[in-house]
């Protein structure tokens, strides 16, 4: 229990996707105007990843891997070098049918999440966490606290980015740094603090 | 060379660049940036990812019905990914391993995808390959400013040649730590955004919102 907890934590603070490793900047950088939407896309990236990842691990581990065909009785070939095109398609995948299940069952949270569902195929956050996953090897029971903790620390990074920039408002920022300039600016600020949270042992 | 190949070819660059005008293929900008080596590498992949696959898709796009042109698109651009994956692996596979998953990551790159979309689902092969190199310069450019400053000034060095001798090894130069961290690649092309605004005004953007003066004892808030 304590490995997933320490996992957890990992995933949200230390190896936060958007502020250390600069995942979904795209999306990070055109969406946090304001703290609603900003929200409501990250929600969307969590449920999407807490989905993928899990899912895209389980292929990897019974189909791709190297050897991992041996419950088939065939040995000795590998088909990582497929993970690529599986982890892209299941993404879009899953997201084409996330999209049509919350139309037909959840039309409030369709609603509210609708917009940003194409967004995320395409967002690299989503593609990163699996090949984090592929590359650092999880078992399944990981690759679910990941999915949940990478997607959790990529929503809080989004939020936190919006409420700076609904703040931003009110300073007089230099005409050629205004809009996205200052947007760099800030987010290396932030990463700056996050980089506080390196120090940890876990 | 014709007036059209040359705005195609010359306009990503500055005026119409993708990661300072478009915001698109920010990511890897920002994580591969802190040596020159791995900034090269990179240019050279997405460079030549987009080309091939602007190239690609234009020579179907006439044959592709428009509600599965996505998955086409992602089909091609994972498959053209996986060769320059294998091939970074079997050549330079000390830079892949420092690359980790961002060679990967260019299946999601914007750029590819946002040139596929916006060019080469209009216009003819060999002009979609031309603008792919263009869009590709583009983005290598602000990558190799945004490494030269990184690592000239975070390790004195650049491609292991001495630039800034170190203090360690009886120079001058104190190494800039924060430059090989990862916020300082926000903080530069965060001032490459304002020097090429300062420079082409055009590119300002304006705020829906204006401050206000206070001189009439009111204002500034609303």
């Amino acid at each position: 229990m304590d490995a997933y907890i320490a996992l957890f934590v990992k995933a949200v603070f230390i190896e936060n996707l958007a502020l250390s490793f600069f995942l979904g900047m795209c999306t990070f950088l055109a969406v946090s105007k304001k703290i609603s939407t900003a929200m409501g896309l990250g929600v969307a990236v969590m449920v999407v990843q807490t989905l993928t990842v899990p899912a895209n691990n389980f292929i990897y581990q019974t189909l791709l891997k190297e050897d991992a065909l041996s419950w088939l009785g065939i040995t000795g070939v590998d088909l990582s070098f497929l993970s690529l095109l599986s982890c892209i398609g299941m993404i879009a995948a899953i997201v084409q049918i996330l999209e049509m299940f919350l139309d037909k069952f959840v039309p409030a949270l369709y609603n509210a999440l609708g917009i940003f569902l194409p967004l995320i195929t395409v967002n690299c956050a989503i593609l990163a966490g699996s090949l984090f996953m592929i590359e650092r090897d999880y078992n399944f029971g990981e690759s679910v606290v990941y999915g949940i903790g990478s997607g959790f620390g990529w929503a809080l990074a989004i939020t936190l980015m919006a409420g700076v920039r609904e703040k931003l408002k009110y300073s007089d920022v230099p005409a050629a740094l205004q809009g996205l300039g200052i947007t760099f600016i800030t987010a290396g600020l932030m990463s700056l603090g996050f980089m506080a949270f390196s120090g940890i042992q876990l | 060379m014709d007036k059209e190949t040359k705005k195609v070819l010359f306009e990503p660059l500055v005026d119409n660049n993708p990661i300072t005008l478009q915001v698109l293929g920010v990511c890897s900008a920002l994580a591969v940036t802190s040596q020159m080596s791995t900034s090269l590498i990179m240019a050279l992949a997405l460079t030549s990812v987009t080309a091939c696959s602007s190239a690609a898709i234009s020579a179907v796009r006439q044959h592709t019905p428009s509600s599965i042109r996505i998955i086409v698109q992602m089909i091609i651009i994972a498959s053209l990914v996986i060769v320059v994956d294998q091939l970074l692996k079997a050549f330079a596979f000390d830079v892949s391993k420092k690359l980790s998953v961002f060679v990967g990551l260019i299946i999601t790159n914007c750029i590819v995808m946002g040139r596929a979309e916006a060019y080469a689902m209009k216009n003819p092969p060999l002009q979609s390959f031309i603008d792919g190199i263009g869009n590709g310069a583009g983005y290598s450019l602000i990558l190799i400013l945004v490494a030269l400053v990184r690592e000239t000034l975070g390790s004195g060095k650049l491609l292991g040649i001495e630039i800034l001798p170190l203090v360690k090894d009886g120079g001058w130069y104190v190494p800039n730590g924060l430059m090989l961290l990862p916020p300082s690649a926000f903080f530069v092309i965060g001032l490459i955004i304002w020097a090429f605004r300062t420079w082409k005004p055009k590119q300002v953007e304006h705020n829906e919102f204006k401050i206000m003066a206070i001189a009439h004892g009111e204002g500034g808030h609303h």
